[in-house]
């Protein structure tokens, strides 16, 4: 065993913090999952909304990256 | 980073850590790093830019009408951002479509060029790609002040929005403007490393697990396939949210 206390609640702080990717894998898995099901309704409009499947797809993302790199700073920047 | 790959070293119980790939080191010698040192970081970069060179520049520099091999290659992406670009910003799209063009490419080969073994991945440093996201920040908001003057701070008035709630609106506004280039720059920088780093992570199993690790090669081979699909997307994405933050100076809401 090595280092201290400190560090440990750094790694514990980084490690809870991934946590919050979780939410951007719902958040993704939600818009493509609407995308597809709307897809297969349509699917002839299906080609022109790829554009918005994306940048849903980012904005949704967007978020959980904020967690990510809460972890990177509770790693790295502390 | 490099610092933090260290620390990381003494924890773990992997021979080479997963971050040590991330790692910008002198190509030449073992002095340190000054301004003008080649690493491996800058070497990258130029074989990105230099795979890029033959991919646009010498195919067409002799085009035909009816391309060749590689040629065709060049139109196919051309004409593919072309398209991006004319969606989201329509013909008012077309003067920053070279911009937009470089970006794409740049990302694209040092995503793609990132995954050849022992390579070296310039797109997974926040320092690269926060450079290319604060570059088209800038551009963009230059562009709304030049094409709106004062009124591009509209964008963050929503007029449309009940009076009671402007003022939150306006707070949000503001704040998920300026979180642009952060969520822009740290998106492709953390899908790059993440993979890069599963995929050494994987590589460790294999010598542990004697001959079951066949099993986390098969893994690895499924897992470059997606590696390869991400730099792709990734590449797409940071251009289509450049299109789209562009769209909202040219045109604001």
């Amino acid at each position: 065993m090595e280092g201290d206390i400190g560090n440990m609640g750094q790694y514990i702080g980084a490690g809870l913090a991934t946590i919050g990717l979780g939410g951007a894998g719902i958040g993704v898995g939600h818009v493509a999952g609407n995308y597809l099901a709307g897809a297969l309704r349509n699917p002839a409009a299906a080609a022109e909304q790829q554009a918005t499947l994306f940048i849903g797809i980012a904005f949704a993302e967007a978020l959980g990256i904020f967690s990510f790199l809460v972890a990177l700073l509770l790693l790295f920047a502390v | 980073m490099a610092g933090g790959a260290d620390k990381g070293k003494s924890s773990g119980g992997i021979d080479a850590h997963p971050m040590d790939q991330f790692i910008v080191k002198p190509l030449f010698g073992d002095e340190g790093l000054s301004l003008f040192t080649i690493t491996n970081s800058t070497f990258w970069m130029a074989v990105c830019v230099g795979i890029a060179f033959a991919i646009f520049v010498l195919p067409t520099r002799n085009a035909t009408l009816v391309p060749g091999r590689m040629q065709s290659v060049a139109e196919v992406i051309y004409g593919f951002v072309r398209k991006t670009v004319l969606d989201v910003l329509g013909e008012e799209g077309k003067p920053y479509f070279p911009y937009i063009f470089v970006l794409f490419t740049f990302i694209l080969i040092s995503n793609v060029a990132g995954l050849i073994p022992a390579s070296f991945t310039v797109t997974s440093h926040v320092a690269v790609t926060g450079v290319l996201a604060l570059m088209v920040f800038c551009t963009v908001t230059a562009i709304g002040f030049v094409k709106h003057g004062p009124g591009f701070l509209g964008l963050f008035w929503v007029d449309t929005a009940p009076a009671p709630l402007r003022p939150v609106l306006f707070l949000l506004e503001l704040i998920s403007y300026f979180v642009r280039p952060l969520s822009h720059s740290v998106r492709l920088a953390g899908n790059m490393m993440a993979g890069h780093a599963v995929l050494k992570v994987f590589a460790a199993f294999v010598p542990a697990m004697g001959v079951a690790g066949l099993i986390p090669i098969a893994a690895m081979t499924g897992i470059y396939a997606l590696e390869l699909l991400v730099a792709v997307v990734q590449a797409y994405i940071f251009t289509i949210l450049t299109c789209v933050y562009l769209n909202d100076a040219l045109h604001m809401h």
